[in-house]
């Protein structure tokens, strides 16, 4: 039989080199990790105007196409300029800007409520094949945990020319097909405006757009079968980050 | 002086052996102890997470049987589940910072079925039922034959559930390939809902058992 003392002090000594391995761990990693998760972050922005990129050429192909950055407000006026690996306006990289905490700001405002600073949305504009597209990162929450993506729209402003779709834990099967090609595909060519440029964002029907009006089918994609709440989530995500961009956008193609 | 020197057992012994194969069959965790259920269902209805799923398990229960077994003398019994916990726990989140660090796609497909490897049964099952009571090597080969066990169970079922549910094998369309939706072959949608996992494993028990009847329990 071991005494009391020696199951206190087993416990604490076990808790303690337990806690150091393991924060040892995460402080070595942790910078492997970050970049990580920045270079799927650019690789995600060029994949939405379908530009390849892997791991090593990721930061070049960002700075040859990415030309400016942009952080929006919600009067639609920007806040922020970075273009050339410079700020030419501000001093707020949209990069950098974490789109959770922006959106939450933007919640509480909307609630009445009262937050630190203005909310500030990036945007990315690229050029490439002697084309301008409009990037804008997307985020919302999802069945499981939160969904993110990109939405590139040409130059006037409401078709779109790619999308991007990534999840934290979608069901795989599921609600996880939102990342796959065969879902993004659908996006291609709809648009987020109608002709008199009244927002309708883009939906994800159940049932499939045969089921919509067929002067409607231009703003709807085809949900995915079993991944139903997924399906809303993207459409609800799609609906309200663009919606911060309305009067930027409206003030852009006067 | 008696020269009565222990002769020293051979690495792998007959009985070092069975701790790697009768859990493949005979004592498969899966079809036979019923444990570990609870992913088989979760990570399954794709091959490429049910395979990482599977190495994740193999690393952690094989180190966790090595650490328990040789720190098995010293743990008090009235906290040994606790003990056990956290050296699992532990493992757990190191796996998952190694995956985000240096393979960081694995682990996206991965998501949250990594962190539930804590959960699951086999490995406190083979802590408790093994590691307590033997040594280090026993315990590493116990730790590597049952996760062996688990992961042929899993890689099976997901398969099945790909090939018929998404009509693909490690995300290659073979299907399609094939030609089958020409003339009229529709995927299974079934096939990718939780159900249809439990449905192949009871297949599989079925094929196990008629096949070896010592499996099948006394009326």
């Amino acid at each position: 039989m071991f005494s009391n003392r020696y199951i206190f002090i087993y416990a604490s000594v076990m808790v303690i080199i337990v806690a150091a391995v393991l924060s040892s761990a995460a402080t070595y990693l942790k910078p492997y990790q970050e970049r990580n998760i920045r270079t799927e972050k650019i690789m995600d922005i060029l994949k939405s105007v379908k530009i390849d990129a892997d791991k090593a050429d990721a930061e070049t192909l960002y700075n040859k196409y990415i030309v400016e950055e942009l952080a929006l407000n919600t009067a639609g006026d920007a806040i922020s300029i970075y273009k050339n690996q410079g700020f030419e306006k501000g001093d707020l990289r949209p990069f950098d800007i974490k789109l959770k905490t922006e959106l939450k700001k933007k919640q509480f405002l909307d609630a009445g409520k009262k937050v630190d600073g203005e909310p500030a949305f990036p945007m990315y504009i690229c050029k490439h094949d002697n084309k301008t597209f409009y990037i804008i990162p997307l985020r919302g929450k999802g069945l499981w945990g939160p969904i993110w993506g990109n939405i590139a729209l040409e130059d006037d402003f409401k078709t779109v020319y790619g999308v991007t779709f990534g999840h934290k834990g979608e069901t795989p099967g599921l609600g996880a097909e939102i990342a796959t090609l065969a879902f993004q595909d659908q996006f291609v060519g709809k648009t987020i405006f109608d002709d008199n440029y009244k927002f309708t964002s883009i939906d994800v029907v159940k049932g499939g757009i045969a089921t919509m009006p067929a002067d409607q089918q231009i703003h709807g994609v085809d949900a995915i079968s079993g991944g139903t709440i997924t399906s809303h989530a993207v459409a609800s995500m799609i609906r309200d980050c663009l919606s911060n961009y309305e009067a930027y956008i409206k003030k852009q193609i006067k | 002086m008696s020269e009565a020197v222990k002769q020293k057992e051979p690495l792998f012994s007959p009985k070092n052996k069975k701790l790697i194969f009768n859990p493949l069959s005979k004592e498969n965790p899966i079809t036979v102890q019923v444990l570990g259920i609870c992913s088989a269902l979760a990570v399954t209805a794709k091959l490429e997470p049910a395979f990482v799923m599977s190495v994740s398990v193999m690393a952690v229960l094989a180190a966790a049987n090595v650490i328990i077994s040789m720190l098995r003398n010293t743990i008090p019994s009235r906290i040994r589940i606790i003990v056990q916990l956290v050296i699992v726990a532990a493992l757990v989140i190191l796996v998952d910072q190694v995956l985000k660090a240096f393979a960081y796609d694995v682990s996206k497909q991965l998501s949250v079925f990594v962190g539930l490897i804590i959960t699951n049964c086999i490995l406190m099952g083979r802590l408790e039922a093994f590691a307590m009571g033997n040594k280090p090597w026993p315990a590493f080969l116990d730790g590597i034959g049952n996760a062996m066990g688990y992961a042929w169970i899993l890689i099976t079922i997901a398969f099945v559930r790909e090939l018929f549910g998404s009509g693909t094998i490690w995300n290659y369309p073979v299907m399609e390939n094939l030609g089958l939706y020409d003339i009229g072959y529709k995927n299974n949608g079934f096939m990718i809902l939780p159900p249809m996992a439990l449905i192949v494993v009871g297949i599989i028990i079925w094929i196990q058992r008629s096949r070896d009847k010592e499996l099948v329990e006394e009326k």
